[in-house]
């Protein structure tokens, strides 16, 4: 997956939730939604570019983006 | 003429209870006020001679066939322009009245001929039939003076003729015109015995304002306005309802069959989405179904540069599964998915999506809603706890203010836009926000009360600045949100929307409608006092597509316009079965009535049904699927009836994408531009040759039947079930009533629906449960399904598509009426004479600008791409903006549209597009329907 691309998406998500008052709840909205809505593959992609630098992707959605458990590895 | 079997009583029902008593012809009957002697007394089983009236339209009292007498009264009225009393005797027959209907019918066949066998539609016309019933057998007056006969039959429009010397000048088309279609087109022009019904201004019908509707048609008591299919083949021996396979409207038709071939198809009086009436498509433009294009044998090839090999189903099917089985070995389970399609029944959708989650084992499968009303699901069951729309589409006739926003229903929802045309010649307001100037902004007895021209991509702006208004100018219904909303919620989203920059002042600047209309708009609304919004792509298809309808939910909550009828929050679905292929589990993330793969509970009913574990991950949407094609890990897709690389952003990113997997199999009914990158192609069946269910915009489930057989043996339920089977996962149903079964078992939302029922019933709209066993018309009343309203903030950011010097215009795009989408079905039909090629629409001061005149070849430049049209000049749409439909391959939108997309559903932001727009000599390829120009098509696998 084109990890530009999912930024992007990740931050335009991060944007929406990030109108909360509440940081915590806005954290917790971002990462329900990749986690519901994110095949795996994607929050793989995301998960792996957080730990590993993570610096286009805005302060809170990184954060949120880190409480995603890694996916599985992909079925055989 | 009316379809066969039809019952006409004479003059519309009347609503209210039945509390007025009369006799006719001595038998009782009870009908409510205002209800006419004639229709009283066809419900009595009395049928009175008739040729001006018709149950479709307001009594007119011109034939003067309906004489009656009425006890203890003096003369003879017309019965279709008589209202009932109490205690009223009326009498249908005596020797006077037969004289005199005698009489009037002998100057009518005067200029007419009276041997039926000289009737275009052999004497079953309703003039021949009234003058059997009058007893009519000869005429005193010969055709040897002045008369009509000698008139020229105007053949201009390819589905209908115009015969004017066979017309009785009963006003029965120009009020259907009227009345019904709400185009006036129609006239009685000229004076005695020189009226004449005339098109526009003694126009042929196809220079005139006529919409091809088909309601004068069907009004016509004679031969004078006939279908060509039914002059052609002659008078059908029966009829079979069923459901159109065009739009959201999802209108109800009665297709008149002679043996295995359609005559004609017929609006049905009984459907409930278009009580009787039509639009062009869904009329006239089925030929499509029969067209020599069609595709009835299975093909393979191993490349796709390989030529095609026509082989047999087993065959097919057979080699199909392997490559899926071999994709799957090597690139892993997840490799591989199917995408159902909107044009496909419920039946259809739901066994492609169980032949992905059970066969293939993954939740790779998504629908053409992705690309359309996706944000509608996630806007609207956030907000509300549904992802569908809150009312009936009579629901319109209650309305005090209607909003339409991103939508042109005239063109694209022509039926249901003649019932909203109807409420607003009755009264009702209209609040029109789009960045073009539809036709509904300003027509016949139509004229909108605000037209809030906005800029493209700056809907949710001018959202939050009408709740600025509302709420900073206290016309909020509290009551409504204390008793009905979440609280919390509530003041967290309050806060946000009294900010300053949400003030109508402020967003004018963003939006470029000036602060005093958003205001005006704002307390029309309000005030309603019943406000109802109807919304399309114009709202969905943007990077702030979701945000846009939770803001329309926002604003539905806030001055409590949901719950009843005449209100609401409704999508005007694209296609016929948009809401029907996500009800039932379309969608990547979601099991049928959309519940969530992750809920443990849900997966294992369907595990136990299916006799197979179901994925708790999400699968990939169809971007996605684009995107890990190019990547290396999805590599088999299952399509069907859906063309993809046509309809899809981005033409050139979508044609890579195809070209990367190893295994694509098209179903569809037309080789179309999806194909090309295919390696089996499945023939399909169209709506003709099936059945099953489709679900239109109001979550209405309406029988679809076979008239046809599948002309290439197999219906697509079944191909599925083929298919599944030879992957390994046998799925064995005898008829698609029993798939529904199957989907009612599993979905709490359907459980009262079955094919049973839905005969017994016509149709119903889901919910439908022992909660709700006949359906559920309005939904939220008294309380929201996931309890109360849920209010968020809105906040307003533009999208990344800016324009620039270098692409300095909007490009937005929309449908016209005569077209379907991409075309595929449409452009293989006459409609063709309406609409040969899309055009670019500038403003004349952009095009002086860039030296542009009408007519001449531009090429509209993007980021992504650039496609050429012709040029039309026109102030439709303002200065700086652009559009164009895109129904012809030869246009090739997709081209220049970029991958933007939805920030919650990834739908693409078709809407807006920064282009340039310069005079070319360059001319597109002419292409045969369903292709699309070289130019995109890279090389592929």
């Amino acid at each position: 997956m084109e990890i530009d691309r999912l930024v992007k998406m990740a931050n335009e998500i991060g944007e929406f939730f990030a109108q909360s008052p509440d940081r915590e709840v806005a954290i917790t909205a971002i990462t329900t939604h990749l986690r519901n809505f994110w095949e795996p593959r994607m929050r793989r992609a995301i998960v792996e570019y957080a730990h590993r630098d993570g610096a286009e992707l805005k302060e809170i959605v990184r954060a949120a983006v880190l409480r995603l458990d890694p996916p599985a590895p992909l079925p055989a | 003429m009316q379809a066969i079997n039809d019952k006409d009583l004479g003059t519309p029902a009347r609503t209210g209870e039945p509390t007025v008593t009369l006799e006719v012809n001595g038998r009782e009957v009870a009908v409510p006020a205002g209800t006419s002697i004639l229709r009283a007394a066809a419900l009595a089983d009395v049928m009175i001679p008739k040729l001006c009236a018709s149950d479709s339209l307001e009594p007119f009292g011109s034939c003067r066939l309906c004489l009656v007498q009425i006890e203890g009264r003096n003369g003879f009225p017309a019965s279709c322009t008589t209202p009932v009393e109490p205690g009223m005797k009326v009498h249908t027959q005596s020797e006077k009245l037969t004289g005199l209907r005698r009489g009037v019918m002998e100057l009518y066949m005067s200029d007419h001929p009276l041997d039926p066998f000289e009737c275009k539609a052999g004497g079953k016309c309703e003039l021949h039939e009234m003058a059997r019933v009058v007893g009519l057998e000869e005429v005193r007056y010969d055709h040897h003076g002045r008369n009509h006969l000698a008139l020229t039959v105007d053949e201009s429009n390819p589905y209908f003729s115009f015969d004017p010397s066979r017309c009785i000048l009963c006003s029965r088309c120009v009020r259907a015109c009227d009345e019904i279609q709400g185009t006036f087109a129609l006239t009685i022009e000229g004076r005695g015995f020189n009226s004449l019904m005339s098109p526009g201004e003694h126009q042929p019908y196809i220079d005139s304002e006529c919409v091809s509707c088909g309601a004068c048609v069907q009004a016509c008591p004679t031969d004078a306005l006939m279908e060509k299919t039914l002059l052609d083949k002659g008078r059908a021996d029966r009829a079979v309802v069923t459901t159109c396979g065009y739009c959201g409207v999802g209108c109800s038709f009665k297709a008149e069959m002679r043996g295995d071939e359609v005559v004609r198809m017929v609006p049905n009086k009984d459907g409930l989405p278009n009580h009787g009436h039509s639009c062009v498509k869904g009329r006239f433009a089925w030929g499509y179904a029969t067209h020599p294009d069609r595709v009835t044998k299975p093909r393979i090839r191993t490349r796709i540069s390989d030529p095609w090999r026509e082989v047999s189903w087993d065959e097919a099917l057979r080699f199909a599964a392997a490559e899926f089985k071999r994709v799957q070995e090597k690139y892993g389970r997840d490799s591989v998915g199917g995408i159902t399609s909107s044009r496909c029944t419920n039946e259809e959708a739901y066994l492609v999506q169980k032949l992905v989650r059970a066969a293939f084992g993954n939740n790779n499968v998504d629908t053409c809603a992705r690309v359309c009303h996706s944000p509608t699901g996630y806007g609207l069951k956030t907000a509300f706890g549904t992802p569908a729309g809150t009312q009936d589409f009579d629901s319109v006739n209650e309305a005090d203010v209607i909003l339409v926003i991103g939508a042109n229903p005239t063109e694209g929802h022509p039926v249901f836009s003649s019932i909203m045309k109807r409420r607003l010649r009755a009264g009702a307001k209209l609040i029109v926000a789009d960045p073009r100037r539809i036709e509904l902004v300003r027509m016949p007895h139509v004229e909108a009360d605000y037209f809030l021209q906005l800029t493209p991509g700056t809907n949710v702006a001018l959202f939050n600045a009408l709740a600025h208004a509302i709420v900073t100018e206290g016309l909020a219904n509290d009551q409504f949100v204390g008793e009905r909303c979440d609280a919390k919620e509530y003041a967290i989203w309050r806060d946000f929307i009294v900010k300053p920059e949400n003030s109508p002042e402020a967003v004018a600047k963003v939006t470029g409608v000036p602060a005093h209309q958003i205001r005006g708009a704002a307390r029309l609304y309000a005030q309603g006092p019943n406000s109802a919004i109807y919304y399309g792509l114009g709202v969905t298809e943007h990077s702030q597509g979701s945000t846009a309808v939770l803001a329309m939910a926002n604003l539905a909550m806030l001055t409590g316009n949901l719950g009843r009828a005449g209100v609401g929050v409704n999508p005007l679905r694209g296609q016929n079965n948009v809401q029907g292929s996500n009800d039932v589990g379309s969608f990547p993330h979601e099991l049928t009535g959309y519940r969530h793969v992750s809920d443990a509970k849900v997966r294992a009913e369907f595990a136990a049904a299916w006799r197979v574990e179901i994925s708790a991950e999400p699968g990939l949407r169809i971007p996605n699927m684009f995107d890990a094609a190019l990547d290396g890990s999805f590599m088999g897709l299952y399509i069907e009836g859906e063309d993809i690389a046509q309809s899809d952003p981005n033409s050139q990113h979508v044609a890579k994408a195809l070209g990367a997997m190893e295994i694509v199999v098209v179903q569809d009914i037309f080789m179309n531009e999806t194909a090309k990158y295919a390696h089996v192609f499945l023939p399909g069946s169209s709506f003709l040759e099936k059945d099953g269910t489709f679900t239109n915009a109001e979550r209405r489930i309406s029988r679809v039947r076979k008239v046809l057989p599948p002309l290439a043996g197999k219906e697509d339920w079944q191909v599925t079930c083929d298919l599944s089977r030879a992957l390994g996962y046998p799925m064995d149903y005898a008829h698609p009533a029993e798939i529904m079964d199957e989907i009612a078992r599993l979905t709490p939302t359907f459980a009262g629906v079955s094919y049973a029922n839905l005969d017994r019933v016509g149709s119903l709209q889901w919910p439908c449960n022992d909660a709700a066993p006949d359906g559920t018309t309005v939904m939220h009343v008294g309380t929201f399904v996931r309890g109360q309203g849920r209010f968020l903030p809105t906040g307003y950011v533009p999208t990344d598509e800016r324009t620039s010097a270098r692409y300095p215009l909007i490009l937005t795009t929309g449908r016209i009426l005569t077209q379907y989408n991409v075309g595929t079905q449409t452009r293989r039909t006459k409609n063709v004479v309406w609409h040969g090629e899309d055009r670019l629409e500038i403003h004349p001061h952009d095009a002086e600008q860039r030296g542009i005149s009408e007519g001449d070849w531009v090429e509209i430049a993007s980021r992504a791409g650039a496609v050429t049209l012709r040029a039309q000049l026109t102030e439709r749409v303002q200065l700086g903006v652009v559009y164009t439909t895109f129904h012809h391959p030869e246009s090739a939108a997709n081209v220049v549209t970029t991958e933007n997309s939805d920030w919650a559903t990834n739908c693409p932001e078709y809407k807006v597009t920064a282009v340039q727009v310069k005079p070319t000599m360059r001319r597109p390829e002419r292409l045969p329907a369903g292709q699309m120009p070289e130019s995109v098509r890279p090389s592929a696998k």
